[in-house]
């Protein structure tokens, strides 16, 4: 619903703003109003792995001012039912809570889906420097019948020589494997491609 | 025609209202099934993966439903002949060899459907995109058991043919047309009987023989017609809901 404000006062938080009020100035400063929503749900930590972003994990798809006031930021799910999703997007309107920003919204798009080949570099580095394997780019080898046999990396030792405990771990983007070499359990986040 | 199967807004249901509730009760149900391992599996780790199962199939569930309409509703609300889910996914969890053997049939089958629908166009096609790669997690899961207990103890083989060919006669349904959902059927039941038949011949077993659906039925899942134990379950899944309308935490 488009709700115009009669007159250029400031609207109570959480009131839908029109496009026109000073608070909300149509372009240029759409764009870098875009911009820095982007950057600030981008900066929400994840709830589930705190040490990495939104951004690392590549789950916000984009941020888009609506004409009637109202900011939209894309969210996709790692997996179809992960319980993060929620706290996520709770969080993200919170880090968005600034008036300027309007109201904000939070929507979650399917597609295209989510891969682990969207989780940024940095957010890789973090992952091993968190104890968690993190997934290998591309994946295991397309032709392999047996994806998990691949090497993966110790994130405390550094061996490639571990084994898989359990192709379920603590949440679901997770499996559970065991360094032979300093025989420390770790977490590796599985490939999903 | 139950209250609940009017789209939102009213109106005559569609044939994509019908799908996503068919295909939503289908994963809303087995999440449950799964769920009641929860403390009780095998193995810590295998309590573990089928919740984990579960919970992406509790996920699929929540994104289908809520294309059919209000998804606590949906899942709380309706009673048993209202629910559109096949018979398969609602049998009870038996033993261990059971619950693989219902879950190796059902997962071959979703993977097969969602990998068909994902080429398509719409919501349900965008879901099925997504689903398919948890799917063929679930597959392969129930594959790597199937193989481990046919082809272990005499006593694993025992369990794992009886409970193969006991839920044998609920394969049949998952290959009949719903409307809505575009599928090539006939592909999606030869294709299940070379995967399946696959597992099964590799872990060493006979693939059942008997006919895929039962004679003396009164009628389909899809059809609202479900069998004994479902009853029970809904009871359990609602309970709490009902207790406490409007509850939350």
């Amino acid at each position: 619903m488009v709700t115009h404000t009669a007159r250029p006062t400031r609207p109570e938080p959480g009131t839908p703003t029109a496009a026109e009020t000073p608070d909300v100035p149509e372009t240029p400063d759409t764009h870098a109003l875009e911009a820095e929503a982007l950057a600030l749900a981008g900066a929400v930590p994840d709830p589930e792995l705190p040490q990495l972003s939104l951004a690392d994990l590549g789950v916000v798809r984009g941020v888009a001012r609506q004409r009637d006031g109202v900011t939209e930021v894309r969210l996709t799910p790692t997996y179809t039912g992960c319980p993060a999703v929620e706290t996520m997007a709770e969080d993200i309107r919170e880090a968005l809570s600034a008036r300027r920003f309007g109201t904000v919204r939070v929507v979650r798009v399917l597609s295209p889906a989510w891969t682990t080949d969207d989780i940024t570099d940095e957010g890789r580095r973090k992952l091993a420097e968190a104890g968690i394997a993190p997934p290998r780019s591309g994946g295991p080898a397309a032709d392999g019948p047996v994806p998990l046999s691949l090497a993966i990396r110790c994130p405390n030792c550094g061996s490639v020589d571990t084994e898989l405990l359990s192709r379920f771990s603590s949440t679901a983007c997770k499996a559970l494997r065991r360094c032979t070499a300093c025989r420390e359990p770790f977490d590796h986040f599985k490939e999903l491609l | 025609m139950s209250a609940y199967e009017q789209p939102p807004g009213g109106g005559t249901p569609g044939p994509e209202h019908r799908a996503a509730l068919a295909l939503g009760d289908d994963a809303l149900v087995l999440a449950q099934r799964l769920g009641e391992w929860a403390g009780h599996a095998p193995v810590l780790e295998e309590d573990v993966a089928l919740s984990n199962i579960a919970l992406d199939l509790l996920g699929q569930a929540r994104t289908l439903l809520s294309l059919a309409g209000d998804e606590d509703e949906l899942a709380y609300l309706r009673e048993e002949r209202e629910f559109r889910n096949v018979q398969l996914v609602e049998q009870p969890n038996g033993d261990f060899a059971d619950t693989i053997a219902r879950q190796l049939y059902f997962s071959v089958h979703q993977e097969l459907l969602y990998g068909q629908l994902a080429g398509g166009r719409g919501e349900l096609a965008e879901l099925a995109a997504k689903a398919v790669k948890e799917t063929a997690y679930h597959r392969d899961h129930a594959e790597q058991w199937t193989l481990r207990l046919g082809d272990g103890t005499a006593e694993s083989r025992r369990r794992m043919q009886s409970a193969l060919d006991g839920l044998w006669r609920y394969t049949g349904e998952l290959f009949q047309p719903v409307e809505g959902v575009p599928a090539d059927w006939e592909a999606l039941a030869s294709g299940w009987r070379n995967v399946v038949g696959a597992v099964i011949e590799q872990a060493t077993l006979a693939v059942p023989e008997g006919p895929q659906s039962s004679a003396w039925s009164a009628g389909t899942g899809r059809q609202g017609v479900h069998t004994e134990a479902f009853g029970r379950m809904l009871a359990e899944m609602q309970h709490l809901h009902r207790s406490h309308p409007g509850a939350s935490w």
